[in-house]
């Protein structure tokens, strides 16, 4: 992450936002709270003090409520304060004194006196709490004075709760309490308080007495006293912050402390995070990690720069921020940095620097110290560790791959090239000039080399540069003595320019590199988020994600997304990437604990790739895996963070992606949905209509005057009948229709069965007119769950196949009972009985129990029994008693039928 | 109905279908009622309005308008009874039509003779709607509004007070189809109007001392998935 220090100037919006804001605030009354860590510290007496003071110096003020709990030096501080009288109200036949609202908005004073903001006021009161009533006189333009304690602030209700035992119901938003403009702490210490409970100078109702005396334990107060102070420190903070932001002031407020600690390459790296984490933890602060790159350390090697990042690791590990810096000069740099920060502590490790190059250059704490002003430096000594030792491995850190020996091998041919091309030079040019003037042909080509190939090849420059002017230009000619020692001198100040230049251009490069980095992260992000901003599909998120993220991070990359089942796989065909050392059981369990694993992490650090929980707001949407080419294009911290940013990118599109296929289900379930609903209720329109009118006519002519030939009313009889027939045919096609597609909706409710098979007989009173029908119900059976209109329609039809399917005169018998957590409900009757082996196929569709049999129905009757069963978890079959008939048994969940209240007689 | 009675019921059908019209019509004037018919619910309106019917028949499927608004509409200046036809098999159009107000209703297909028993009990409550004596007698069972004295076959049975307000309320509309929600809004009060299950055990409870069977009720019969109706005769 790019480093911004703070601009000096204000952000505008910012200070617009808080213009409005301080506007709206003036209008409205301002509320101080005098806070208190338990009851009996004083802070009635403290607002009541307070506002005789305000009194004297001519405030409007009136007391709206006072909790003075009979306490004659409390009551005697009222004296000569306006009082507002209380508002008698009716609770539970006590008159009880409430705060009169009312009153005080329509007395207006400057100043009102609030005790007790947590207070709940009784029922029939406007707002349930007084901090309701306390807003609205705010809002008024009142001034309000109140006493909290801070037990009642709901945030720490809990931790009060769990350190006194006892749970306090009186609580009070804690933005009730942010809103103060004023907070006064009213503290007094555990033995004075102790004191005070003991001359009887703390009101204590008598009827919790002992509760209290247990709440009154010295370890509860002076946990409750920390408690208070620290949440009036918490405040004191926050409006400092806000100070700051206030007066755009740039120095350090030290409040709560922040501590910095700064990871160099040398030894011990860890022992100083590991100090600095235990200092941050013993001074609860915040802790930031940080290296800062300067130009000789881009130089170091890669194991040391592996080191750097997991001290760095480490630390985040451990609680940290982490962050690199980089900047030409480490004190400076960090300092500024710490300053935007709100830093307070700095700590640096101790430096193992002796000797004389402590005298050429000051450690670190050193300069640290004499740069900070506000700043505390801590030094940590170092461990006796081996100090880094691979200064011959020299590599320059960037982030791009490093020049290849390619590049470097050009650097030095053109170093050699150069020299020779400006050996020539000379020579043609040795007529004209003196032998000082062709110093400055090599002078031009050394700096031209430094500037563009660096350190090596510059050196090489200078003194192959040097050689040759001695070689060929210094007397003696030919050889590389040198007579005259003043050459020497040359010799020296062409190397040094050669060694300042190269520095210089590769600072340049660096910087400019750095710059280009940064650049080409944010395009990274940007194109990422507009590619993934088009992708209509996860396969497309996919495929750009692959795409930008392997050239991003040099890596071989591949997206896992989960299917139905949460097992992982991946969408796409993996190009090229057959060899991939992709281990599905690490990515489902990263996917699984929504932690990254495998290279580099705490889990499964062996494994060659590391693999990234793509989180998303509502939930994990798969797992990203890279094998990065090298390892810490990984894990600098600012390609770390950029990594998760893009992989929450990532994560985002897919959950929009998710969400857009989700709307677009429903949407095509709900429109076929309604297609369907009404296509059926269409049929079943149009064709009970021509129904109800065959039937109806055919009535008519049975019964209009003059009546009929018998043979002529038999037909129109004939009609009606076989009319009645095929509307019902037609119901249990369109009944079968919307059960078998699953959208018909149970309507349950408690029930007797009684009632609803009291119905069903009711409307089957034509068909079972030759039958003799038995019903046999507990009286106390219990109330059942089911759907009455489908039920009827279950009874109904398994009714009517008995009507149908035995003889006139057959008894059908009903009976229910309960069986265990079940009821079963049995249809039996002594007919001919079910075809034998047929028993169980005879709920399927289109099934009759006798082929070709003359009896109608196409046997959609017992489909829709067992469909309507199934859909109350309950179970159908059917069966042939041993003594002749055949019986359905419906067996219905109990489940726990509600009480109904008992009532006694008129 | 006897046809010496002037003068004959008047009965506006609004119905879509002209041959359904054209049975009920038969039907009701063999009867000896005066018919006039709507096809669509703006012209049964203005029919309803003009000829002052003892009853409406309303299809609810109506081409124009939702039969629920219409039955809204008539019950503004008119407590004309009102009997649906419905060729909907869902009961909450049902329901939603007798909460507006309707009085009674007929499922598709539908006999002449079940359409002729529901006019004639309608068309009976309203005439009797003002000479109704303190005593009603349906079955074995004698409720004496006036001293809230209940008898079965000349014993006096005790009814809780919920069953009894359940009876009265029963009587007070016989013929008439009673929704759970309007039944439980005026035994138990608006807060109980989802509360099914508490009518549904009284009623049993009332089935129980009132009627010879209770699971073949002659008298208290259920509207499945609508609401009750108490029978009188038969």
């Amino acid at each position: 992450m790019p480093v911004n220090l703070p601009p000096d100037r204000p952000d505008p919006d910012a200070l617009l936002a808080r213009i409005e804001g301080e506007a709206e605030r003036a209008a409205r009354g301002k509320l101080k709270v005098f806070f208190g860590a338990s009851p009996g510290v004083g802070k009635t007496y403290a607002m009541l003090s307070a506002a005789r003071v305000a009194r004297d110096q001519g405030v409007d003020v009136v007391v709206g409520v006072a909790e003075t709990h009979g306490r004659a030096e409390t009551a005697r501080l009222l004296e000569g304060l306006e009082t507002l009288p209380a508002r008698r109200a009716d609770y539970q036949g006590r008159a009880l004194d409430e705060f009169d609202l009312d009153g005080a908005l329509a007395r207006k004073p400057a100043l009102i006196l609030v005790d007790e903001l947590a207070h709940s006021n009784l029922a029939g009161c406007r707002h349930p709490k007084r901090w309701q009533d306390v807003e609205e006189l705010l809002a008024a333009g009142i001034d309000v004075w109140t006493t909290v304690n801070v037990q009642h602030l709901e945030s720490l209700n809990d931790i009060v709760g769990g350190i006194t035992g006892i749970q306090v119901r009186e609580t009070l938003p804690d933005k009730a309490f942010e809103a103060a403009d004023e907070v006064t702490l009213v503290d007094l210490t555990p033995e004075e308080l102790l004191q005070r409970l003991k001359d009887g100078k703390v009101y204590l109702p008598q009827q919790a007495e002992r509760a209290i005396h247990n709440f009154f334990r010295k370890g509860n107060l002076i946990a409750l006293r920390e408690l208070a102070l620290r949440r009036t420190a918490d405040r004191v903070d926050a409006q400092m912050r806000e100070y700051r932001t206030d007066q755009s002031i740039r120095d350090v407020w030290q409040a709560r402390e922040r501590l910095l600690v700064c990871v160099g390459p040398g030894a011990g790296g860890d022992r100083l995070v590991r100090a600095a984490a235990r200092l941050a933890a013993s001074l609860k602060a915040d802790w930031i990690a940080v290296y800062v790159e300067t130009p000789p350390l881009q130089r170091l090697s890669d194991s040391n720069r592996d080191k750097i990042l997991k001290t760095l690791a480490l630390a985040r590990e451990l609680g940290a921020e982490t962050s690199s810096l980089s900047g030409q000069d480490d004190a400076p740099t960090l300092l500024a940095y710490a300053v935007s920060r709100n830093v307070s502590k700095l700590v640096v490790g101790k430096s193992l620097r002796t000797g004389w190059s402590r005298m050429l250059r000051a450690p670190l704490s050193d300069r640290l110290s004499a740069l900070a002003r506000d700043v505390d430096v801590y030094v940590v000594a170092h461990e006796h560790e081996a100090p880094p030792t691979d200064k011959a491995l020299a590599m320059p850190l960037d982030l791009e791959l490093e020049p290849g020996g390619k590049a470097r091998w050009q650097g030095y041919a053109w170093a050699a090239g150069v020299s020779l091309a400006t050996t020539l030079l000379a020579r043609l040019a040795l007529p004209w000039f003196d032998l000082a003037n062709l110093i400055m042909f090599y002078l031009v080509g050394v700096v031209w080399v430094a500037a563009r190939h660096g350190r090596g090849p510059a050196v090489l420059a200078s003194v192959a540069g040097v050689l040759a002017f001695d070689f060929f230009f210094v007397a003696p000619h030919f050889s590389l003595t040198v007579a005259d020692t003043r050459y020497l001198l040359t010799f020296l100040i062409m190397l040094a320019v050669a060694l300042t230049i190269s520095g210089l251009a590769a600072n340049l490069r660096y910087q400019a590199r750095i710059a280009s980095y940064r650049e080409q992260r944010t395009r990274a992000v940007n194109e990422l988020g507009r590619a993934l901003a088009g992708a209509l599909l996860a396969e497309q998120i996919v495929e750009s994600a692959v795409a930008h993220l392997s050239g991003l991070f040099r890596a071989r990359v591949c997206v896992l997304l989960p299917d139905v089942q949460d097992k992982l796989h991946s969408p796409i065909p993996l190009p090229g990437h057959q060899d991939l050392p992709l281990d599905p059981a690490i990515a489902q369990w990263v996917y699984d604990h929504q932690q990254p694993a495998g290279m580099g992490t705490q889990s499964l650090a062996g494994a060659p790739m590391y693999y990234l929980p793509l989180k998303a707001p509502m939930r994990t949407r798969g797992v990203l895996a890279l094998e990065p080419s090298r390892k810490r294009l990984l894990f600098l911290p600012e390609q770390a963070r950029l990594l998760e940013s893009l992989a929450g990118q990532i994560a985002l599109a897919l959950e929009r992606v998710h969400y857009v296929e989700v709307a677009r289900d429903a949407l095509v379930r709900m429109e076929s949905e309604r297609l369907r609903n009404g296509l059926l209720s269409a049929l079943s329109h149009d064709l009970r209509t021509p129904l109800t009118v065959l039937a109806g006519l055919a009535d008519s002519l049975a019964l209009a005057g003059p009546a009929l030939p018998p043979a002529q009313a038999e037909i129109a009889q004939a009609i009606r009948v076989e009319a009645l027939r095929t509307s019902s045919l037609v119901s249990n096609l369109l009944d079968m229709a919307r059960l078998q597609e699953g959208s018909l909706r149970l309507k349950r409710e408690w029930q007797p069965l009684e009632e609803v098979l009291g119905a069903s007989l009711q409307s089957l009173a034509g068909p079972l007119a030759r039958h003799a029908v038995r019903v046999n119900l507990p009286a106390d059976l219990p109330l059942l769950e089911f759907d009455a209109l489908l039920m009827e329609r279950v009874f109904c039809n398994l009714l009517e196949n008995a009507a149908k399917y035995t003889p006139p005169g057959s008894l059908i018998e009903i009976s229910a009972e309960k069986d265990g957590d079940r009821v079963l409900i049995s249809f039996a009757d002594n007919g001919p009985g079910l075809p034998p082996g047929r028993e169980s196929t005879l709920f399927e569709k289109f099934t009759r129990g006798q082929e070709e049999s003359a009896v109608t129905g196409v046997g959609l009757g017992l489909a829709i029994v067992h469909a309507i069963v199934t859909a109350h978890r309950g179970t159908v079959k059917a069966e042939n008693r041993p003594e002749g008939g055949a019986r359905f048994v419906i067996a219905l969940p109990a489940g726990e039928p509600p009480g109904v209240p008992e009532e006694g007689p008129l | 109905m006897p046809e010496s009675r002037p003068p004959a019921p008047s009965i506006v059908i609004i119905e879509d279908e002209p041959q359904i019209r054209r049975f009920v019509r038969t039907a009701l004037e063999a009867e000896g009622c005066a018919v006039n018919e709507a096809e669509n619910a703006q012209r049964g309106l203005v029919e309803a309005g003009t000829r002052k019917p003892d009853l409406v028949i309303l299809d609810l499927g109506l081409p124009d308008r939702d039969g629920v608004e219409v039955i809204q509409d008539l019950r503004g200046w008119s407590g004309v009874p009102i009997l649906i036809l419905s060729a909907r098999s869902d009961e909450a159009d049902k329901v939603a039509a007798l909460d507006a107000g309707a009085d009674d209703y007929l499922t598709k297909p539908f006999g002449v003779a079940e359409l002729l028993a529901r006019v004639r009990a309608l068309l009976r409550r309203r005439r009797a709607a003002t000479d109704d004596g303190p005593l009603v007698v349906f079955g074995e069972v004698a409720v004496d509004l006036a001293r809230r004295q209940v008898t079965r076959g000349g014993e006096e049975l005790h009814l809780t007070p919920i069953e009894y307000r359940l009876l009265a309320l029963l009587i007070a509309n016989a013929g008439r189809v009673l929704t759970h929600r309007q039944l439980l809004r005026e035994v138990w009060g608006p807060s109980h109007g989802e509360d099914t299950h508490y009518l549904r055990v009284y009623m049993t409870g009332l089935r129980r001392k009132l009627e010879d069977d209770p699971a073949r009720p002659h008298h208290l019969r259920t509207e499945t998935g609508i609401g009750y109706r108490l029978v009188l005769e038969g």
